[in-house]
């Protein structure tokens, strides 16, 4: 399976690899710098793994200066940059390309300074999402957006990535609690956009960044807003007999006014993958499961629990079962949040990640098992329901290019039937190569136009991540 | 007089703008016009919205709603009442301030970015605002974004035109986020606290796992001047609690019980609440019939305070604050004193202020909005010039 195209190498780059190396070594300190072939293949691809290119070397700086330094570099020679971050990406948002220099953050991974009066932290764009909730957690506050990645991924990659998570349904993404960020432009300019300040003057640059995937700059630090930890939360399964009763019970808790914290949807082959994972305590008699997460005070959450409660008969729930102690609590997120993981360990999958309205869901659920059936494959769904962001994962053999092919089709069908349903391609994990040849479905030319031009005006070259988001023909002459 | 164009639709305005540019016709976007007492852009015809006007869609149960941009703000939050429904962002009403007329219009808001209290932990218009259509600078129609509560496909145009103050594009149309009004609310009042031990306690209060939809300091002189009297003498911090009857009132007794240490605690009632936080939202103090100038600044939390005090020293404010004292509404005696404001504001981290009041020539004279470092002005004009190659689109926010 290799259908995506890359931009082709630039010979002009190719050709100078040993200076542009030794001059990369000159400019960075020892072991920042990783340039052997058997070296570089940790970096060739991220969690989109059937696509791998192996870059022509990879730069770990330790500072914001030593960024800077690189990109002046890659700028003043045309050398194309693909920023990463933990590489665990879905849509090959970090996957580099043969003529790159990728210059990747672990090695800036400290916390800064963490200001409870002020209710932010400041991070080096290298630091774990969980290293975040981890270092405030004992002061009773969190970081709110909680990829299911958080274990491994990088801040500086949920904001390329503008990413969610379960519980951002009450707390939003990545670009509602992000206050700050400082940026290397492409010409090696440093800038510092927001800041402790809630409006930062002038145009909101800092809410293109985000979300931009690494096309815009590289992010070295960000600050980001802390929240207090609530005084109690509580998941509960709900099990019915139907994906579409499922998915209309979440429709009408929503429209009732009810914003839990966090609406996940698991179908039956989703369940018994994550139950045998992790024995989270999943009812193995329903055909859908939706992980309700409420918050609160005791009194607070049985209130909003009876509620939902109510609504949920109306749609023949047939198990609701609610945990007893933390660690059954715990097990249902552990369930949930292996989901992927779990299912890597049966077959191989791509996960698409189309938002739609709700009222659409039960529509695009049944859709989307005729898609898969048609091309002979199976599907589990484990998702973000309550904002309507959909997770089908296609099962497939890659080591089958027959079947893969069909998967990547199945996909593409998939995502367009969540458009045409009036959502979107994808609701967090970015376009990266796997949806760029999309975006003419979601976009029209003018749109697309306005988008690069915008990209245009922070790298004018396209030298940054260059292959990605925007489809590669019909683009402006650099 | 300068022509006003008032185009009733979407192509018509796009077609406008192309034939402008051919010309080089610059325009000033309007909306309700009630920011009036900004002098228009030299030689720029108007361009309202008047003329697009309507709600295009509205779906209680999704939390969506599409709007033409010259809808009447009125009219939008008139129909989310009827659903129970609110913006969450609590749109601010100047008028009082400005004294000015106009109706304010859902373009206005968004193209302001124009957020009250429960910003600090909600979020601005720009974090309601899903997708946005708009005609750009080349007079083409472009959409961005969508109507779904997530979406990273592509660029986020719409934070960009968010907040650009009619500088980079007319906004056709813009669809948000909406949220259930809250069942009810409450204010704790501690009472008597200087400007240092609000901000202390306002931090303490939003570090409690009691959900804080707004907090604010009125000093001693403005304190009067709110609520028509009602709250206790002596300085006012208040802390709002929305939701759920039942649970409101649980929070509201663990709220007092951690702030009784800072000071003597009431409590204003839902209605009393309402009142209260409306005049926070527009700076009902500072609608005095003057033309004293008046600043809107946004600092840190911690450092609204320090930056009040630095100020006192040097010359006349009046001050009270919002978002956990982030945000600071400051009234001067004369002088807009923008100079020393920023240099203050620098020195206590940084941060922006807006002008949003002074006589007619010190408006046209003052820097009205944050000048920007030259790095990040520069990426500014060219983003203006990838939205607006020509520069028909006059605003003070871009020149
Ligand atoms: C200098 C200034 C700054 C302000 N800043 C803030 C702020 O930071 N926060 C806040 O809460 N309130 C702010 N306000 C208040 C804000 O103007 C009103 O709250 C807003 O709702 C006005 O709506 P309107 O329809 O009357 O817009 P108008 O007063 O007609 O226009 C307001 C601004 O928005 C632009 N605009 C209006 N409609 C469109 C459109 N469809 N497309 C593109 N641009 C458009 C205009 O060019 C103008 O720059 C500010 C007011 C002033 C005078
Ligand atoms: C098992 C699994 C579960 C996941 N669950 C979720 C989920 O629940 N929600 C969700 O939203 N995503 C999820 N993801 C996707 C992925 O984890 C996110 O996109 C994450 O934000 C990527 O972070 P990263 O550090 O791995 O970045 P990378 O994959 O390295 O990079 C992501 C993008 O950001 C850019 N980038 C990285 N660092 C920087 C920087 N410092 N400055 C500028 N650009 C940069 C890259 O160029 C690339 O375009 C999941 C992935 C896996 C494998």
């Amino acid at each position: 399976m290799d259908q995506i195209a890359f931009l082709e190498p630039r010979p002009a780059v190719l050709s100078r690899r040993r200076e542009i190396v030794a001059d990369l070594l000159d400019l960075l300190p020892e072991g920042c710098l990783v340039h052997e072939p058997r070296e570089l293949v940790p970096f060739e691809t991220d969690a989109f793994v059937s696509y791998r290119r192996l870059p022509l070397a990879v730069a770990l700086p330790e500072t914001t200066q030593q960024v800077a330094a690189v990109l002046k570099y890659c700028h003043r020679y045309g050398v194309p940059v693909v920023p990463r971050g933990a590489g665990t990406s879905l849509a090959g948002g970090a996957i580099p390309q043969e003529d790159a220099v990728v210059i990747g953050l672990s090695k800036m991974a400290q916390i800064l300074e963490v200001d409870f009066a002020n209710r932010t932290a400041t991070v080096q764009a290298g630091v774990t999402n969980l290293a975040i909730s981890d270092a405030v957690s004992a002061d009773g506050y969190f970081y709110a957006p909680d990829p299911s990645s958080q274990l491994a991924c990088t801040i500086g990659g949920n904001i390329g990535m503008n990413s969610g998570g379960a519980h951002c349904l009450k707390y939003g993404v990545t670009t509602n609690n992000l206050l700050g960020v400082k940026l290397v432009l492409i010409d090696g300019t440093i800038v510092d956009l927001g800041g402790k300040a809630l409006d930062a003057g002038g145009l909101d640059l800092l809410g293109v960044v985000c979300g931009g995937e690494g096309q815009l700059g590289i992010v070295t630090e960000a600050t980001v807003r802390l929240v207090a930890r609530p005084e109690g939360a509580r998941p509960v399964l709900f099990g019915f007999d139907s994906s579409e009763e499922a998915g209309a019970c979440v429709a009408d808790v929503i429209g009732a006014g009810i914003i839990p914290v966090a609406i996940e949807f698991m179908d039956k082959p989703a369940i018994e993958i994550c139950e045998a994972f992790a024995q989270a305590g999943y009812p193995m008699d329903v055909e859908a499961l939706l992980i309700v997460e409420v918050e609160g005070s005791e009194a607070e959450m049985d209130a909003m629990l009876a509620s939902i409660i109510e609504i949920a008969g109306r749609h023949g729930v047939k198990v609701v079962k609610e945990c007893q102690s933390a660690t059954e609590a715990a097990l249902i997120w552990k369930g949930r949040k292996s989901a992927f993981g779990a299912t890597g360990r049966i077959a191989d999958y791509i996960c698409m990640d189309g938002t739609v309205p709700l009222s659409q869901l039960p529509h695009v659920l049944r859709g989307t098992a005729e898609i898969v059936a048609k091309h002979g494959l199976r599907v589990a769904n484990v998702f973000h329901a309550g904002d309507g962001n959909m997770h089908p994962l296609i099962l497939f053999n890659a080591n089958d290019p027959d079947d893969a092919a069909r998967a990547e089709a199945a996909g593409n069908e998939i995502l367009k039937l969540c458009v045409d349903a009036g959502g979107c391609l994808t609701g967090e994990h970015g376009v990266g190569i796997e949806k760029r040849d999309l975006m003419r479905h979601q976009y029209s030319e003018a749109d697309l136009a306005q988008q690069m031009a915008v990209r245009a005006a922070f790298d004018p070259q396209w030298l940054l991540n260059p292959s990605k988001v925007f489809p590669l023909e019909g683009r402006p002459a650099a | 007089m300068t022509p006003i164009h008032e185009p009733l639709s979407e192509e018509a305005a796009a077609r406008l703008v192309m034939i402008a540019g051919l010309s080089a016709t610059p325009f000033s976007i309007s909306g309700g016009g009630t920011r009036s007492l900004l002098p228009a852009a030299d030689g720029a015809e108007q361009l309202s919205t008047r003329g697009l006007n309507g709600i295009v869609a509205y779906n209680p149960a999704e939390m969506t709603m599409t709007a033409r941009a010259g809808t009447p703000l009125e009219k939008v939050e008139a129909a989310l009442a009827e659903n129970r429904q609110m913006l969450a962002f609590e749109p601010v009403d100047l008028r009082g301030v400005l004294g000015s007329s106009g109706i304010p219009t859902i373009g206005g808001v968004f193209a302001t970015n124009a957020s009250g209290p429960r910003r600090f932990v909600a979020g601005a218009a720009r974090d309601s605002l899903l997708g946005v259509r708009f005609v750009n600078g080349k007079g083409e129609i472009v959409k961005a974004g969508g109507r779904v509560m997530k979406n990273v496909t592509g660029l986020d145009l719409a934070k960009l035109l968010a907040g650009s103050h009619g500088s980079l594009a007319l906004l056709t149309e813009v669809t948000f986020r909406v949220l259930p009004m809250p069942e009810t609310a409450v204010t704790i009042v501690i009472s008597g606290l200087n400007d240092a031990e609000a901000t202390a306690a306002m931090a303490t209060a939003m570090g409690l796992p009691v959900e804080v939809s707004g907090a604010a300091h009125l000093p001693e002189s403005v304190r009067g001047r709110f609520a028509g009297g009602a709250l206790p003498d002596g300085a006012a911090t208040v802390l709002r609690l929305e939701g759920l009857a039942a649970s409101v009132s649980v929070r509201a007794q663990k709220l007092a019980d951690a702030m009784a240490g800072f000071g003597a605690v009431s409590q204003c009632d839902a209605g009393l609440t309402q009142r209260l936080w409306r005049e926070i939202r527009d700076a009902a103090p500072y609608a005095d019939g003057t033309s004293r100038p008046l600043w809107r600044v946004s600092v840190a939390p911690t450092a609204g305070q320090q930056l009040v005090a630095a100020l006192r020293l040097e010359t006349g404010v009046d001050a009270f604050y919002d978002w956990q004292g982030g945000l600071v509404w400051l009234r001067m005696e004369s002088d807009p004193e923008a100079a020393l404001l920023r240099r203050y504001i620098k020195a206590v981290g940084g941060g922006h202020a807006t002008l949003l009041r002074a006589r007619p020539d010190v408006l046209a004279a003052t820097d009205i909005f944050q000048p920007q470092a030259d790095a990040v002005a520069a990426l500014q004009t060219a983003v203006k010039a990838s939205f607006d190659p020509g520069g028909l689109f006059r605003s003070r926010m871009t020149g």
